[in-house]
């Protein structure tokens, strides 16, 4: 039953993924992968869970090193998107560009 | 979308509960770990939305940085929510491995060039890829030596499943991703790598694995099934990008990045995560419809993108020229004076300009030239740069207002039509009229631009030599085509030059 349930959510997450991902502009595509990236990094959840849960020597060590990747890819991949982001400018006038990487935790 | 929310928000609700009765009882009352399961599945629905709005928000360039922030913060939440849970019995390992990650992903991603991102991004799918691949092992470890013990019943085989695949997708990416970023950080040869038989040893690989993994879910106590396909994913990984030639990476990457998001996604099913099976859904999708694009502007057929490898690079050389016909040259000054007095201008940029690093040059020129009263636009395809949509980032970062890029092939085409004069730096495939005209060729059926259309073009290229494909452009023997040979940074820097030279003198 669990089983069926993840698969509706996966299908479902699926459609409005490509949905929404369909409608974005080529001048993004980029931007686009570097964000899905990081949204994936989300991996850090379930090595977080293996790194605190005692479940031997081994697997702490292997899950601690998730946890080192994981999180490695989350903030690489939103600072770069937010870095990328920020250099898309509509019009010139602006002045100089806003510092990157604000705000992102 | 309106309508997926609320479903998956019944689901993520009916998933609590099940949750609740799955949680280990000890210490804490049932009522006390149900609120405490209720707020952690409140922060991974709050991610989830997060993340959805922050991908739609890449829809529109002006909201995408603050879209993409919020889907930070959604993160933020869904890794406070975590820490919540109450299988986590010691916090020091994790708070190292999260420290020890953000000091390399700090500057990794402050500090990477922008021409350098294809790499950055298969650097970055290969560290998720490696995380998911572990959480497989860790949890198939754990549920195994529980299963012996008699602790817990062993594990379904439907978990068997899930951990199958994540472990398959995951390991694949991990060394795809690497093999990738050697190719493009040209640590490995460029070249496809091919040897006799390939295919077949490929497709017999892909077998073991699937077999051992329909091992794995009949008896999921087998681990050496299990071993097997962790093993396998490893090797499928460098046999299946080995072939592939560094003109075909944008395929590849888009691949990889779709397999990194079933990686993530089959973990969320073997831990019964939501969360991470909308994140690598999400991701899956992107990378999918991606390498449809980039497979569509290359004209491959769908089946070769779905084996990624099983076809390499086109390496056939077209139809024999018959008497070739010499490309004429235009010296610099006579192209600076016909730039400076054109009405407007195409520039096609190709991966070739990031190579050489002229983008910032190139948006002086651009500058130089609407001051003398031109209109600039660039024509970009989808497959220019190493990456989807690569050069638009090089372009962005140079300063070059994103209306001026022209990012539909058939929109750029019409643009040419009624422009003056059309530069094409670092590009030569994009530009090849057999691609139209010769049935022989093996670029033909690509989408490409039309820069003979204009008045006149002209191509700045290093040599005389062909490009990635290693096909002939009849393009450079047109009769309105002028060849201005060198690096793209120093002829650029020379129009420039002899343009404020021309105003000078007047």
């Amino acid at each position: 039953m669990l089983q069926i349930f993840q698969l509706y959510v996966f299908i479902l997450a699926g459609f409005v993924g490509f949905i929404v991902i369909q409608r974005v502009p080529p001048l993004l595509h980029t931007p686009l992968m570097s964000a899905t990236n990081a949204i994936s990094g989300i991996s850090l959840v379930g090595a977080i869970v293996a790194a605190g849960g005692r479940y031997g020597k081994l697997s702490t060590i292997l899950g601690m090193i998730a946890v080192i990747c994981a999180a490695t890819n989350v903030v690489a991949g939103f600072l770069i998107t937010d870095r990328m982001l920020a250099m898309f400018k509509g019009q010139q006038k602006g002045g100089a560009a806003p510092a990157p990487g604000q705000g992102v935790k | 979308m309106t309508a997926a929310i609320p479903t998956l928000a019944a689901s993520m609700h009916s998933m609590a509960g099940v949750f609740a009765a799955l949680l280990p009882q000890d210490g804490l009352s049932s009522a006390e770990l149900g609120t405490r399961d209720l707020v952690i599945q409140a922060t991974y629905l709050i991610a989830a939305v997060l993340f959805i709005l922050g991908l739609r928000s890449l829809t529109r360039p002006a909201q995408a940085r603050l879209g993409m922030q919020q889907a930070a913060f959604g993160m933020l939440f869904a890794v406070i929510g975590t820490l919540l849970n109450a299988h986590i019995l010691t916090y020091q390992y994790i708070i190292i491995g999260l420290v020890v990650g953000a000091i390399i992903g700090y500057p990794m991603a402050m500090k990477v060039p922008m021409t350098a991102m294809p790499q950055f991004i298969a650097f970055s799918h290969a560290f998720g890829a490696i995380a998911a691949t572990l959480v497989g092992i860790v949890e198939y470890r754990h549920s195994f030596t529980m299963g012996m013990d008699g602790m817990m019943p062993g594990m379904s085989s439907g978990v068997a499943a899930a951990i199958g695949f994540e472990v398959l997708f995951g390991a694949l990416t991990v060394t795809g991703s690497f093999m990738a970023f050697g190719k493009l950080q040209e640590l490995i040869t460029g070249r496809p790598i091919t040897f006799p038989g390939q295919n077949a040893f490929n497709i017999t690989l892909i077998g073991v694995a699937l077999i051992s993994l329909g091992v794995l879910i009949y008896n999921p106590d087998t681990a050496w099934a299990f071993y097997t396909i962790v093993g396998l994913g490893f090797f499928l990984g460098v046999s299946m990008v080995l072939p592939i030639g560094g003109g075909d990476m944008p395929v590849v990457i888009s691949l990889l990045n779709s397999y990194a998001g079933l990686a993530a996604s089959a973990t969320g099913f073997a831990i019964g995560n939501n969360v991470l099976i909308i994140a690598g859904a999400l991701e899956g999708a992107g990378g999918f419809i991606l390498s449809i694009i980039m497979s569509k502007a290359m004209n491959r057929s769908f089946a070769n993108i779905i084996f990624g490898a099983f076809g390499s690079a086109p390496s056939s050389k077209g139809k024999d020229a018959g008497p070739a016909k010499e490309p004429k040259t235009i010296s610099v000054e006579d192209a600076a004076t016909q730039l400076a007095y054109a009405g407007s201008v195409v520039i096609i940029p190709g991966y070739g300009m990031a190579v050489a690093q002229a983008q910032h040059v190139c948006r002086e020129l651009h500058e130089l030239v609407e001051k003398h009263g031109g209109k600039v636009s660039y024509a970009i395809h989808p497959v220019a740069g190493r990456m989807p949509g690569h050069l638009n980032v090089i372009l962005s970062e140079a300063g070059i207002d994103y209306g001026a890029l022209l990012t539909d092939v058939e929109d750029a085409n019409r643009v040419l039509q009624t422009a003056d004069i059309a530069v094409i730096i670092g590009a030569n495939d994009i530009v090849n009229p057999d691609a139209e005209d010769d049935k022989a060729s093996p670029l033909y059926g690509m989408p490409i631009f039309r820069p003979w259309t204009s008045k006149v073009s002209f191509v700045v290229k290093r040599g005389k030599g062909t490009g990635f494909s290693g096909v002939e452009n009849p393009l450079f023997t047109k009769d309105n085509t002028f060849m201005i040979y060198g690096d793209a940074k120093g002829v650029l820097g020379n129009l420039i030059k002899e343009i404020k030279a021309l105003d000078e003198g007047h």
